[in-house]
């Protein structure tokens, strides 16, 4: 079966474990990565998402499976032999050297003449878009700019595979928005297939062809942002990625579902179990002033709001509705009837059964 | 030289600051001397007859002087340098002042000795010193691993090739002058005449040096080194001699055949002592038949004093008998007064020793 | 307010004025003042330059230093190469006890003074000593071996002394190098000798350069350990300086030499920096 891999993956692992002692960091992980993909791997700080970029990098070696680029096994290759390269969370441009001379390193280090090494990284430095840096210290650089010189670097060498650790952490908010942009362009610009690590779903979710979602050292799901986010396979990455509401209940061999708040919900698929967890997201809520609009909603309830909370296209409420515990999270559309809702009026809400997503517990 | 007035002036200020300060302590003498030469007992007796507490900083003859120096005669009120070293830099630094010879019990030495002692310590008509412990200089021999050495050239002999040491100062150049047939002394008088000798021995030393383990500069590492064997011969005072006799038959002190150098260490006052009277009593005290015994066993060495030679103990005595023959005797140089400058050339010669290879 | 703030100022800073000038300055004018006066007579000093002079025309003197100067350089170079491994375990591989426990190995010397140090040196070096004991015992040598009073002695001494001073600002310098720096020297296909020659050691520089400079200082400065390891061989330029001041009470030359010694040994220090393309600035705040 193995043989039989897809010869246009350019990264393969096979049932990857590391232990740290007893402790597993990441167990028995398998994926493949297609050229020109960019795949992210998504999870909370600790899942050992770190671990795993390390073991392909090379600076980590894992305790059992094997690690393949372009089908070739890099298990006791060094890191400086691996045709992949890194973009570190802290970029980690080297500050003794010059732009230039950061993004020619590598090229020297393979043998390339100081002269064409030179030409190369600034044609690499002119694709990025910091044509004439070449001379700048790299600690008189933007943040937005270092990001482009430490990929530039990577680039440069036409790695099979760049891996990049969390590289727009250290950015604020606004350079943040405009770099996933950038990267995402770069990378198709490059076709050179991307190893993103994140621990942002909006970061993945925005630029990824493929993201795994990773909990504990192993992974939950691997598919498109579409799908993880529409047809989550499990609770924890359907709380995960993106915003929901969350209840937790007891199924009633129907469709129904009795939450251990008191309220009943419908959903659509039978449900035996005697836990179980509902994920309903807000923007699947519909608002209406009026209980009649939404009766065809096999879902509805009436409640209050307790809080608007406002944020431009994203703006939502907080619904206080008698059989739940916690208020209930809707969008509230800035074009609708609703846009000038105030805190305390009434509210009605609902939603269609197969909104819901409900998985035992 | 109106900067250097300045200097001075503040150096006095300072000093003065210092005294102010100490004075309120109780009687104190303090006292630059060399090693063994106040034993504790000594110094306990003293204390309690005269109530006087004694402080005491051990020393060499270059180091006393350049505290002296240093404080221009401040900072000690009784010192012990060698008598030839007292005229020199007395006319150079001024760091002594005169003795009051009333003072002094002159009964209590060695006549001989004394006037000699006054003679060579005169500056201007007034004395500085008076004599308290006297010795040689000669050879401490191992005499089973090295039983050729007789003189000090032989110190360069290819029988102790390795083994030999002697100080890189100055008595080793006066020593080897005369075992060459010069006479240094002579030459005090005329600096040109000095230097040409003190080239001629410097350049002998010079051979000299590849026998030499090392240019000794403690006693002790000296006696070290003769114990364990890594010394065989070595130019060193007979009091080092003759303790490493005591531990170890075979090594024996020497009067060299050229003649053992005899020096006499002296008391003196610096030029601004604060306490003569203490210092004249501890030397009244030490010159005591009793007292000077006591110090002259527990320095291994022979005193000024009158009469202490009767209440001393027979192995230092029988160790002297076997040392010095009558004809040794006679032979012994005594170092005459060091005139200025003579230091000097010296010093240079003694650099040059140590530069070459 | 205005004047009692300066007042308060003024108290402040006074220790500290009191201490550069009475401790550090004055002494130092004193010497240079004494470095320019001849002796003439008994008593008698004029000024004159003679003191120096007596430096460049007696090739005793400048060789004397030479010869100083060049061993200091080696001693200060074997230091570097061999603490640079040293400061490059602690700061980078040893973590928590075990670094403070390595430093503190380090530092263990000097709770014994100097003096102490060099005669340990001297037992275990001399002829009769541990280790041409054992050589004897071991059957590699026939008699006793003799490994005292050599210039190899006394450069063992030296270096021995100046580890510490080394090992500490180039721990530092290294412990700054994010890890992540050298990750990517070696994930961009740096040998281990690329990242070494291109990352660790550019970015140790100020540290190698301070470390330098204070193990020069001290070696050039040293006199207990030339003068007891080297015996009659080991001339040190420190030694003549004594030599003026105690043995020869020439005061205006032992000045004089001071003054060369201090101003030759910065003007080396200086040509070090020039070279190495570091300015003093940066070094003393590695250091």
């Amino acid at each position: 079966m193995r043989a039989a891999m897809a010869p246009s993956s350019d990264l393969d692992l096979l049932s990857v474990t590391k232990k740290f002692g007893s402790h597993s960091a990441v167990d028995d992980v398998s994926f493949s990565v297609t050229q020109g993909d960019f795949f992210s791997i998504l999870g909370p700080s600790g899942c050992g998402k770190t671990t795993l970029m390390r073991m392909i990098a090379g600076f980590e070696h894992p305790t059992s499976g094997d690690i393949r680029i372009r089908g070739k096994s890099m298990v006791g290759v060094p890191a400086n032999r691996r045709p992949v390269n890194m973009v570190f969370q802290s970029l980690a441009l080297f500050p003794m050297m010059n732009v230039g001379e950061n993004v020619a390193y590598g090229l020297t280090c393979r043998g390339v003449g100081k002269a064409e090494a030179e030409q190369r990284a600034n044609r690499m430095l002119e694709r990025v878009g910091l044509k004439g840096f070449a001379e700048r210290r790299v600690t008189a650089l933007s943040g937005g700019q270092r990001q482009r010189v430490a990929i530039a670097r990577c680039l440069v060498l036409e790695p099979t595979l760049v891996l990049l650790d969390e590289p727009l952490g250290a950015l604020d908010l606004k350079l943040r928005e405009h770099m996933k942009i950038e990267l995402k362009q770069l990378q198709s610009t490059f076709n050179t297939t991307f190893v993103y690590i994140t621990h942002d779903q909006s970061e993945a979710l925005v630029m990824s062809d493929r993201i795994a979602v990773m909990n504990q050292g192993r992974f939950e799901q691997v598919g498109s942002p579409r799908e993880l986010y529409h047809h989550p396979a499990t609770p924890f990455v359907a709380s995960f990625v993106g915003e929901t509401n969350r209840w937790t209940g007891e199924g009633t061999g129907g469709t129904r579902i009795r939450l251990a708040s008191g309220g009943e919900v419908q959903g659509v698929e039978l449900s035996h179990a005697k836990s179980v967890v509902c994920f309903v997201r807000p923007e699947a809520i519909a608002l209406s002033s009026s209980e009649e609009s939404l009766s065809s909603l096999p879902n509805r309830f009436a409640g209050r709001v307790s809080a608007v909370l406002f944020d431009g296209a994203n703006s939502s409420l907080l619904v206080e509705a008698p059989g739940f515990e916690q208020p209930l999270r809707a969008v509230l559309p800035q074009a609708g009837p609703l846009a000038g809702i105030e805190v305390g009026a009434p509210v009605h809400i609902g939603w269609t059964a197969d909104a819901m997503r409900v998985f035992a517990a | 030289m109106l900067t250097k007035r300045a200097s001075l002036k503040l150096a006095t200020a300072f000093a003065a600051l210092m005294i102010a300060g100490g004075a309120q302590a109780a009687e104190k003498l303090r006292l630059l001397t060399w090693a063994d030469y106040a034993p504790a007992e000594v110094v306990q007796q003293f204390t309690k007859e005269t109530g006087i507490e004694v402080e005491i900083t051990l020393s060499n003859n270059e180091e006393m002087i350049s505290k002296l120096r240093a404080t221009q005669g401040a900072g000690f009120d009784l010192v012990q340098p060698s008598q030839d070293r007292i005229a020199g830099p007395q006319q150079e630094f001024g760091i002594y002042k005169p003795l009051d010879l009333a003072k002094l019990k002159s009964d209590l030495f060695i006549a001989s000795m004394l006037e000699a002692t006054k003679k060579n310590t005169t500056v201007d008509g007034k004395v500085y010193g008076v004599p308290h412990i006297w010795g040689t200089d000669g050879l401490v021999v191992n005499t089973k691993a090295a039983p050729s050495v007789a003189d000090y050239p032989d110190l360069c002999s290819q029988a102790v090739a390795g083994k030999a040491s002697f100080r890189a100062k100055r008595p080793t150049l006066i020593a080897f002058a005369f075992a060459n047939g010069m006479d240094p002394f002579a030459a005090y008088k005329d600096q040109k005449e000095y230097a040409a000798l003190m080239e001629k021995v410097g350049a002998k030393l010079a051979e000299c040096k590849k026998n030499v383990k090392f240019f000794w500069d403690g006693k002790d590492q000296l006696l070290n080194a003769l114990r364990s064997g890594e010394v065989v011969a070595a130019m060193a005072w007979d009091t080092g001699g003759w303790k490493l006799n005591s531990e170890n038959p075979d090594i024996k002190f020497v009067a060299p055949k050229s003649g053992a150098l005899g020096w006499v260490d002296t008391f003196a006052i610096p030029a601004k002592g604060r306490n003569d009277d203490a210092a004249y009593k501890w030397i009244n005290f030490n010159m005591r038949p009793e007292i000077a015994a006591k110090v002259a066993a527990s320095a291994g060495n022979f005193t000024a004093s009158n009469g202490a030679d009767k209440l001393m103990q027979g192995k230092l005595k029988d160790q002297f008998a076997e040392s010095f023959p009558k004809a040794a005797i006679d032979n012994i140089k005594w170092y005459p007064a060091v005139p200025a400058g003579i230091e000097e050339i010296e010093g240079k010669v003694l650099d040059r020793l140590k530069a070459g290879s | 307010m205005m004047p009692a703030r300066k007042l308060a100022l003024f108290l402040l800073l006074a220790p500290a004025v009191l201490w550069l000038g009475l401790l550090i300055l004055l002494p130092h004018v004193e010497i240079l003042i004494l470095s320019f006066s001849e002796r003439v007579g008994p008593r008698v000093y004029a000024f004159g330059l003679g003191n120096y002079l007596e430096f460049f025309t007696e090739p005793l003197y400048w060789r004397t230093f030479a010869r100083t100067a060049v061993m200091s350089i080696l001693v200060t170079a074997l230091t570097l190469v061999l603490a640079f491994p040293i400061a490059l375990y602690i700061a980078r591989v040893a973590q928590g006890r075990l670094k403070a426990m390595l430093l503190l190995l380090c530092l263990l010397p000097f709770w014994v003074s100097e003096l102490v140090r060099t005669l340990g040196w001297m037992m275990l070096l001399r002829e009769t000593g541990l280790i041409s004991y054992l050589l004897q015992r071991v059957g590699l040598a026939s008699q006793p071996v003799e490994m005292l009073y050599n210039d190899g002695a006394v450069i063992l001494g030296l270096v021995y002394g100046g580890l510490l001073f080394m090992i500490v600002p180039l721990a530092n310098a290294l412990e700054s190098l994010e890890p992540s720096v050298v990750e990517a020297g070696y994930d961009l296909g740096g040998s281990r000798w690329t990242v070494l020659r291109r990352i660790v050691i550019p970015h140790a520089t100020p540290g190698i350069v301070a470390g330098s400079i204070i193990v020069f200082m001290l070696t050039v400065g040293n006199f207990a350990t030339p003068v007891l390891l080297g015996g009659k061989n080991g001339l040190w330029f420190t030694e003549q300086i004594y030599a003026q001041f105690i043995t020869r009470f020439n005061w205006p030359q032992g000045a004089a030499f001071g003054m060369l010694l201090l101003v030759l040994s910065s003007v080396i220090v200086w040509l070090g920096l020039r070279l190495s393309g570091q300015s003093l600035g940066t070094t003393l705040r590695q250091a």
